[in-house]
């Protein structure tokens, strides 16, 4: 059988976008293209409350099917890997979700089951999660109020490569920073399948205040576009030469 | 959102004398007072048919059925009490309608490892490294590795003292990616291995539980994390015993707990002979008495190890 690829977007922001269109319904377009996004908004040192800019990190990942969270910069590795480990079993749970309607009606669910059941379902998600493969796009946030943050990220991407890299599944990585100097996103590093190597390539902050996180979003979508459309052409061809071998 | 937060805030926040009945086994519980909180819901001392039983409860059902999973497993452990109990799986709809998964467990009391080496000497700590040590060769031999292993995680129980894992949520097959990990205890944080669960994944834990409450804190990884790990463990006084061993863990060369326990249980002998020795140069007859004890407690603790 042949094991399916989790897709998802990592945003690491520090703040609201102020350009473009609305990211959360960049995310709902990426999501219907069978891409998470997930978020996680960086908080300052001194921040308290929750400012009033995060609250999209919320909507983007809501809309996204995703997961977010709200960080201070010193627990920023262990969030990114949790998250996007969380995101992964959501989406699996979906899937399962989605069969167990199929199955038991509109009233299937996982919460419909008695608990020995819903353990062994999900022991499969466990399953799934470890073995499956994943593409994970990071889209970092380089906007002038990110400069003093970056080599944490930095770190937390390392960090999440040593723990999804652990997996039995396969793992594909790019980084994405915005805004790009021309284009809304600059490509860091493409498809790879380790993050240790960042270190040299990591990016040099692009001053300015503006932060188009939708158009970064839909861009980044494009990116697992390109690919799958590439690979799905390379799939029909060999389909093609196998089915002349009948 | 706002419902959202409301109702985690009940789930950690059940009062004392609150009933809870089971939907699926129909079970009564009784809530007695809350035992502590983490990520994923919270832990209260319960009460069913006069008996007490400790109950975690939270609005995270999948969570926990994973926690529930592992828990099941450790059960399925021929003759060994690895992880707490597990008494009862069921979910909860409290008077407002929220749902919540439960499950109760076995109610272990005991002390904190640093609290008990405090109050009755950092000599059982060998005692301790030896019992930790033979419980993770069981559930390594069963396919298992213990992920999140940490001085919370420990519980050391009276009568006689022995040390017990009260939190086996990160639990994870052999092979896989640990599920659940604290930076200090994980190697892959200090740079020193993978986060793949293999036995020597805990066995970096273990050192850094003891490092841990040696120290009486936590410590920074600095700017050369491997050398701040040898540093503190040669300024760990009550760890000199078990330096050699417990540095042979750091750098990942054991790859099963049986053959570091042999080690350690070696270095707590030699440490004994030695100072038996060094007392018999004294000629104290006090001294030579109670070298000769420690001597016999040493030799009654190896044949109970291979009993």
């Amino acid at each position: 059988m042949r094991k399916g690829t989790l897709k998802q977007i990592l945003l690491l922001t520090d703040g609201c976008s102020n350009k473009g269109e609305d990211p959360a319904l960049a995310a709902a377009v990426a999501y219907e293209q069978g891409i998470a996004v997930n978020v996680i908004g960086i908080l300052e040192d001194e921040q308290t409350e929750q400012p009033e800019g995060l609250k999209e990190v919320e909507d983007i990942a809501l809309s996204g099917g995703g997961v977010s969270q709200l960080v201070y910069p010193e627990v920023l590795s262990q969030t990114v890997q949790m998250v996007t480990k969380q995101a992964m079993t959501q989406t699996l749970q979906g899937f399962v979700n989605k069969e167990l309607k199929q199955i038991l009606g509109s009233e299937g669910s996982m919460e419909e089951l008695e608990p020995e059941k819903r353990g062994e379902i999900m022991e499969a998600v466990e399953d799934m999660g470890e073995t499956c493969d994943l593409e994970v796009l990071v889209l970092v946030d380089t906007s002038a109020s990110m400069s003093n943050k970056l080599p944490t990220v930095k770190e937390a991407l390392i960090d999440l490569s040593i723990s999804l890299n652990a997996r039995i599944g396969r793992n594909r990585f790019s980084i994405y920073s915005f805004p790009g100097k021309r284009k809304d996103i600059q490509k860091v590093l493409d498809w790879s399948p380790k993050l240790d190597d960042i270190s040299s390539v990591f990016p040099k902050l692009t001053s300015g205040g503006i932060t188009p996180t939708g158009p970064a979003i839909r861009e980044a979508m494009y990116q697992f576009g390109k690919k799958s459309l590439l690979r799905s052409l390379r799939n029909d061809d060999e389909r093609g030469i196998e089915e002349t071998g009948y | 959102m706002m419902m959202n937060e409301a109702s985690k805030k009940q789930a950690t926040d059940l009062k004392p004398g609150t009933q809870i009945t089971g939907k699926w086994h129909g079970k009564r519980y009784l809530i007695k007072k809350k035992l502590g909180a983490g990520a994923i819901g919270a832990v209260y001392l319960s009460e069913a048919g006069g008996q007490p039983a400790a109950l975690k409860i939270s609005e995270k059902g999948t969570s926990m059925t994973v926690e529930v999973n592992v828990l099941k497993s450790l059960g399925k452990v021929q003759g060994n009490r690895l992880g707490p109990y597990l008494l009862d799986v069921d979910d909860w709809v409290s008077p407002s309608g929220e749902a919540y998964s439960f499950y109760v467990m076995e109610y272990l009391q005991g002390k904190s490892l640093a609290s008990f080496l405090q109050s009755r000497g950092s000599e059982w700590t060998g005692v301790f490294m030896l019992q930790l040590l033979e419980d993770l060769e069981k559930l390594h031999q069963s396919g298992w590795v213990f992920g999140d292993l940490k001085t919370d995680n420990l519980l050391v129980v009276d009568a006689p003292p022995r040390l017990r894992w009260v939190d086996v949520g990160g639990t994870t097959k052999i092979g896989r990616a640990i599920k659940e990990y604290t930076e200090f205890y994980d190697r892959g944080y200090w740079g020193m291995g993978s986060r793949k669960a293999e036995p020597s994944y805990d066995l970096f834990a273990f050192v850094m539980v003891f490092l841990h409450v040696s120290h009486g804190k936590r410590f920074e990884k600095g700017v050369n994390p491997e050398r701040t790990l040898f540093k503190k463990l040669d300024e760990a006084k009550t760890l000199v015993p078990y330096r050699e061993p417990l540095k042979k863990a750091l750098q990942g060369r054991y790859h099963s707990s049986l053959i570091m326990k042999q080690e350690i249980a070696a270095a707590i002998n030699h440490t004994r002979s030695r100072r038996t020795a060094r007392q018999n140069k004294h000629k104290s007859p006090v001294l030579l008495e109670m070298g000769g004890i420690s001597a016999l407690g040493a030799v009654y603790y190896l044949i109970s190890l291979l009993f």
